[in-house]
């Protein structure tokens, strides 16, 4: 089985796991404010650390090419409350101009 | 919203006809919304490099799109497979605090509960927690949050395979701004949280602390560090709760 399903697989038992045990365990457990204070800030922290990763990572290298536009673009769609499928339409649009234009790689 | 939930008084049958209809409605609204990203994660999944079935496999059964995204994400930049699962499963982590807050109100037991978690995301939760479970002893929170899981359940996987069906048609995905579709996607998801100076400034620490971290660690596991960040920030909250 290839590496891809493994993480496929995984992640699917992980997450479901996650669902199920919520359902389950004594409510004590996950009411203590300590653990309900990090999970509230564990996906802002993960999410936030992908956008960075995504938009300016190849590999181990940093780098500034047509994602950082597509970002901005994002984000000024964000502002304008534009819904998701729009955010990201936009995105993908400003960094695809960028790079047919050659202002970017 | 709340007056929907409102008191069943002596004409309760049709109140409850008319709040039945309105949360069926919501919950299919819900679930056409939900649709725009499902057809993103599909197109961004399989252009990424995974398969059709992969892409479905994801959708059908981990069914919570951040950790989808999540994972995909990771393994797309290269990142392997332990910091892929570990990001997605943390990210997932949430839907546990979900679950503590729908069981009681559920009260479900055996292939019910085993079905009730599997819906127990995002969206169902936000529906069904709207609602005051006093007056009707939890009877429009459970059909709002049955309503809205299965509807998002089905848009979701239904677009996902359109859009992963869609995008192999596409070739190479650089030429569209694929590749920004990701982080745009990450940062829509986050956006509704970034609330305050404080959730902005754990954002803004995990971005700096991943760009910092990537040149000297195999992709991915800069990502995963940032969960420290949130540890960080969630020990001195409880501390400024209990010393203000």
């Amino acid at each position: 089985m290839s590496a891809t399903w493994w993480a496929v697989i995984l992640a699917t038992l992980g997450c479901y796991a996650a669902k199920l045990g919520g359902h389950s365990v004594p409510e004590h457990f996950l009411e203590r404010p300590i653990v309900r204070e990090i999970s509230d800030a564990l996906p802002i922290a993960l999410l936030m650390a992908l956008v960075a990763v995504q938009t300016f990572a190849v590999g181990q290298t940093l780098v500034l090419d047509a994602r950082a536009a597509g970002l901005a673009a994002a984000v000024v769609a964000l502002l304008l409350r534009a819904p998701f499928l729009v955010v990201v339409i936009v995105a993908a649009a400003t960094a695809a101009v960028f790079r047919h234009l050659g202002w970017a790689l | 919203m709340s007056s929907l939930a409102g008191d069943v008084g002596s004409d309760g049958a049709t109140h409850w006809h008319e709040e039945r209809r309105a949360i069926v409605v919501n919950a299919i609204g819900v679930g056409v919304a939900v649709a725009a990203y499902g057809v993103s994660f599909g197109a961004i999944s399989v252009t990424g490099g995974l398969s059709v079935l992969q892409t479905q496999f994801l959708s059908a059964l981990m069914f919570t799109g951040g950790s989808q995204f999540a994972l995909v994400g990771v393994l797309i930049a290269g990142g392997g497979t332990i910091s892929a699962v570990a990001t997605s499963v943390m990210l997932g982590f949430r839907n546990a605090f979900y679950a503590l807050a729908m069981a009681p109100v559920l009260q479900v037991h055996g292939l019910r509960r085993l079905a009730a978690a599997q819906l127990t995301i995002d969206e169902s939760t936000a529906m069904a927690v709207g609602r005051s479970v006093e007056h009707d002893g939890g009877r429009a929170s459970r059909l709002a949050f049955w309503a809205t899981g299965l509807s998002v359940f089905v848009f979701w996987n239904i677009a996902t395979l359109a859009g992963s069906i869609g995008a192999n048609a596409l070739g190479d995905p650089k030429i569209w701004g694929l590749d920004a579709a990701i982080p745009a996607g990450f940062i829509a998801l986050v956006w509704p949280r970034l609330n305050d100076r404080r959730t902005w400034t754990i954002g803004l620490c995990a971005a700096a602390v991943a760009l910092v971290l990537t040149p000297f660690l195999r992709p991915g596991v800069p990502v995963l560090l940032t969960a420290i960040v949130a540890v960080v920030a969630g020990v001195l909250a409880v501390r400024g709760k209990v010393e203000p």
